[in-house]
């Protein structure tokens, strides 16, 4: 049979299959918000994507290179002229050569990833001679609520920050867990009920960014989205000064109802019921009894928190969390 | 009356669903031709005695194959149904809890039900034949394995149409798979089928390592053992101590459920971080379980049509053995942003990324293997050849997802899913796949014709890449896994379009082999295998006739060389023949009835629990107990001699067709 045309054939196959997804990678819209980073945090993870990638992909190129030579090289063709040798099956030298490149790779690389694991380590403050924003964040079915507790507003499915000034997210879930993720400002953390976690971000420049809940918390999962507004120290006030004269207060009757499973669309409280977000944090917590996730959330590298809601185990709520077996 | 039949029934079978419809008509039209097929052409007792009693390896073999085939059809369904759905902004072809329905049964199917059988199915028809014994060290717990396993994945499916599928994740994670969310029977279906089949799992494990390591044929010392077996054994190792804890913790979130206990909910001081801890200390060596017994078909099928012996062998067994026990040790890598600190979250980044250092050695192994051989490309080789650079990608994310602090960005992303299909098709997929082509011949007597495995290789191959490198990219674009729709604004749409084209490139490329088997089966005397030694292959398993007799070898082979078969015909090609020892009666294992039995009690207590039916579950039970009495008290017969004339006689018909 003659192999001319299916050669052709298969090249053109390539030639398209990889220009078709040159194109949708690259040219299709969407857009590569990992690779855009607006923050200090998302930037250092962008670098460090980078850097792991390229280390791994200094080892991997060129040996994807050898495939192809090789299987080109050695194929069984009549007029194949290169050496045959079916016994040569062990070399001492050749064996530790590539024992030892993985090994000196993955030691540069467990080097670089253990300095930058305690250097971005979420519940860690950041740097910065700012007072920060607390935002006290719920993870509810099937949408999000968000707290000021200095500010004393609530939002729905909607965050306000101020430009460069450094964000202390306090997380928890009163439904199945979920994940906080502004993949712009920088990664993910789990929220999760009985537990406070801690994740802090800044954003850098004004604008809107995207931010979703990441892991699967039941049937409406996908609409958890939430946009992050990244205003001025002036806009920021301004908003909150707003919020505080024409929105409705959140009462506890009103938690309770927004709790309930189903969609909701972005909206703003003008005030919080004291102690609300510890409630939701110790809401399982029985008296007594030591609490397992104290301390949990890397709470113990920030020292004594004045907010730190898991400490006040004795608080405990009053309000009917019904519904629970 | 006839209303309280109605409620039942609405409640008992899902209503309401085309699909679901579509799919009992189907069913109940299926089980009406087999029974019709059977009844007509008078099959059932064939069937009963030749398959569901037997316990023959390698009939077992193919019965697993054959199941594995099915769930990979059921799976892949619910793969392009979701890829549809995916394909543009805003449709709702399926409303998003059928959408989470539908990702549950698939990753559940693909993993438990797809891959394992097809796994333990290589395992059956290779391992005894590749060191030389005449069946595994306990047929009867063999065929049980395979009919827990059956069972198991039976009554997973049939939450389809009764009761209602699971739908909180493949794992399931509490307190979403917990009664306060999950009400419904669809999560009992899954802790029973799975526990069901779990069983059998482990069973099998345990009798593949007690197979090796008391029945491989005089001479086989552990460093002349062919590398498959190798990492049959290893992956066997992995299971005897992974699967218990899957068991454990699924009899534990049963308990939650069914008897009120508080293991896994906050309240009562229970706590779903443990179930994660522990489903991931199943999960993630789970993983390598199924990921190196394909390494050791690569090594097989790389050698032997390279025509050259396996290179680094010893570093390659090392290799494997490494692997195995260092998949104990990174379950926390898949919960990098639950807030573990910083210690953890260094210590488990870094004991994954030391996988990849013998996992490389592997690589390298397997391209010096190729290197001054002579390749053909026949089609397993072409799905070894695939694995390579593919594998290369999925290592390469591999190794970027274990970078903790980077993790932060991909956990639950596209990125994520990219990677680990990119593992799992082209890893391990592509690896059973290969060793399926390498030994249908050994199976069935007959090779697969070439073409159409050409067509499907392409098809599935240029499919998988269209798949899910846009799925990377679609990972930094942020969009999270387990979506059921998303909106225009988000501009996913152009990526998800081209990764919803390729689903169906391999879709494609898997009727190609449907096709490829039709048409061997058709053509079956002219692709037949005279010779029993269709590749030129290094092992014993290619020394005896294909298909391979009920006895396998007429006489134990006496083991000299680490690739004995290939030295065997050097030396016979210079004219030096073995001295073969005379032909004396084999002793077999008698076929039983009692694994199906005893599997069918299990289905039944399983189809009770779920429903928390006393009726059914306490019968269910006792049958089962009942099977166990039998089988420990009243079947010592349970052995039989085939006499040596007879096995002459044999020998004599299949090598004298040659």
């Amino acid at each position: 049979m003659n192999k001319k045309p299916k050669a052709i054939i298969a090249l053109v196959l390539t030639v398209l299959t990889v220009a078709l997804l040159i194109w949708t990678c690259f040219y299709a819209g969407g857009k590569y918000v990992v690779f855009d980073p607006k923050g200090p945090i998302g930037q250092a993870q962008k670098e460090l994507i980078i850097l792991s990638t390229s280390m791994a992909a200094l080892l991997i190129v060129p040996v994807m290179f050898l495939t192809f030579f090789i299987i080109w090289r050695y194929r069984d063709a009549p007029d194949n002229k290169a050496k045959y040798q079916p016994h040569w099956d062990d070399s001492k030298k050749l064996e530790t050569v590539w024992w030892s490149i993985p090994i000196v790779v993955i030691l540069i690389l467990a080097v670089i990833t253990a300095r930058y694991t305690y250097l971005l380590e979420p519940s860690k403050p950041m740097a910065s001679t700012q007072k920060p924003v607390t935002i006290q964040v719920t993870a509810l079915d099937w949408k999000w609520l968000f707290m000021y507790p200095e500010e004393g507003i609530a939002t729905v499915n909607e965050i306000h920050i101020p430009k460069g000034v450094p964000v202390r997210f306090e997380l928890t879930a009163d439904a199945p867990m979920n994940s906080f993720w502004i993949p712009q400002l920088g990664g993910q953390i789990y929220t999760m009920s009985g537990m406070a976690m801690k994740l802090h971000l800044q954003a850098d420049q004004e604008g809107t960014y995207f931010g979703s809940g990441a892991n699967f918390s039941g049937e409406h999962f996908g609409q958890m989205r939430f946009d992050v507004e990244v205003q001025s120290d002036e806009e920021y006030k301004n908003w909150v000064a707003n919020i505080k004269k024409q929105s409705k207060p959140l009462t506890k009757d009103g938690y309770l109802a927004l709790a309930k499973p189903g969609l909701s669309q972005p909206d703003e409280y003008s005030s919080i019921p004291d102690g609300l977000f510890q409630d939701i944090v110790t809401k399982y917590v029985v008296e007594g009894a030591p609490n397992p996730h104290g301390g949990h959330g890397g709470a113990s590298t920030e020292g004594s928190s004045k907010s730190g809601s898991t400490e006040d185990t004795g608080t405990m709520s009053n309000m009917n969390m019904s519904g629970h077996n | 009356m006839l209303d309280k039949i109605k409620e039942f029934a609405s409640t008992f079978f899902v209503t309401g669903d085309p699909m679901i419809y579509g799919a009992d008509v189907s069913i109940a039209l299926a089980m009406i031709g087999i029974v019709f097929v059977l009844t007509y052409f008078k099959k059932w007792g064939w069937l009963w005695k030749n398959w569901l009693t037997t316990v023959d390896h390698k009939k077992v073999g193919i019965m697993y194959i054959l199941a594995a085939i099915l769930m990979l059809f059921r799976g892949g369904v619910d793969a392009l149904l979701m890829r549809l759905q995916l394909a543009t902004p805003d449709v709702t072809l399926l409303h998003p809890e059928h959408y989470n329905q539908i990702f549950t049964t698939h990753g559940t199917i693909m993993i438990l039900f797809m891959a394992m059988p097809l796994m333990f199915g290589l395992f059956n028809i290779a391992v005894p034949l590749q060191i030389g014994a005449r069946d595994v060290a306990f047929p009867f717990l063999n065929a049980l394995s395979f009919w827990l396993f059956f069972m198991g994945a039976m009554l997973f499916n049939l939450s389809f149409v009764i009761g209602g599928s699971p739908d909180a994740g493949w794992l399931s994670y509490p307190p979403l798979s917990e009664l306060q969310f999950s009400p419904g029977v669809g999560q009992n279906f899954y802790i029973w089928g799975i526990q069901i089949s779990g069983i059998g799992s482990l069973a099998t494990g345990i009798n593949f390592i007690v197979t090796i390591i008391k029945m491989r044929a005089p001479g086989m010392t552990w460093m002349k053992m062919p590398v498959f077996t190798w990492s049959v054994f290893s992956s066997c190792v992995i299971i005897i101590f992974a699967f218990p804890i899957l068991t454990v913790t699924l009899a534990l979130l049963f308990l939650d459920r069914f008897g009120g206990g508080h293991f896994f909910t906050l309240d009562f001081g229970g706590n779903p971080m443990m179930y994660i801890n522990l489903i991931w200390m199943w999960g993630h060596p789970e993983v390598y379980i199924v990921v190196i017994p394909a390494f050791g078909i690569y090594s097989e099928v790389i050698s032997v049509f390279s025509k050259k012996k396996l290179f680094g062998y010893k570093s390659m067994v090392y290799a494997m053995f490494m692997i195995a026990i260092l998949s104990f040790f990174t379950w926390a890598h898949h919960f990098f942003t639950m807030g573990s600190g910083a210690d953890v979250n260094a210590f488990f980044a870094i004991s994954t990324m030391v996988i990849a250092i013998p996992t490389g050695v592997k690589v390298f192994n397997w391209l010096f293997t190729m290197y001054r051989g002579k390749i053909t490309f026949k089609t397993p080789m072409m799905w070894a050849i695939a694995f390579i650079p593919n594998f290369l990608i999925a290592g390469l994310t591999g190794v970027m997802l274990s970078v903790a602090p980077a993790d932060f960005q991909f956990h639950n992303s596209y990125f994520l899913v990219a990677h680990f299909h990119s593992a799992l098709i082209g890893g391990v997929v592509f690896g059973y796949l290969a060793g399926l082509y390498y030994w249908w011949p050994k199976m069935f007597g007959f090779t697969l014709p070439e073409t159409p495995g050409k067509w499907a290789f392409w098809f599935w191959n240029i499919g998988f890449y269209v798949c899910f490198i846009p799925q990377y990219s679609l990972g930094l674009m942020g969009m999270t896994r387990r979506l059921s729709t998303y909106g225009w604004d988000t501009g996913w749409q152009p990526l998800n379009l081209v990764s919803t084209v390729g689903a169906f490139l391999m879709g494609i490329g898997f009727l190609f082999q449907v096709l490829q088997i039709l048409l061997g089966i058709k053509n079956f005397r002219k692709l037949k295998d005279t010779t029993g030694d269709p590749w030129g292959g290094h092992t014993l398993e290619w020394s005896i006739p294909s298909p391979a007799p009920e006895y396998n070898f007429a006489t134990i082979p006496q083991v000299e060389e680490r690739d004995d078969w290939w030295a065997e015909k050097d030396k016979r090609a210079k004219g030096i023949f073995r001295k073969q020892p005379p032909i004396e009666a084999i002793h077999m294992p008698k076929n039983s009835a009692i694994p199906f039995i005893m599997s069918v009690f299990f289905f039944i207590a399983g189809f009770g629990f779920v429903f928390g039916w006393s009726i059914f579950y306490i019968p269910g039970l006792i049958g089962v107990a009942i099977c166990m009495i039998c089988r420990s008290f009243f079947s010592y017969d349970g052995d039989y001699y085939i006499p040596a004339d007879e096995v002459k006689r044999t020998e004599a018909a299949i090598r004298g067709s040659v």
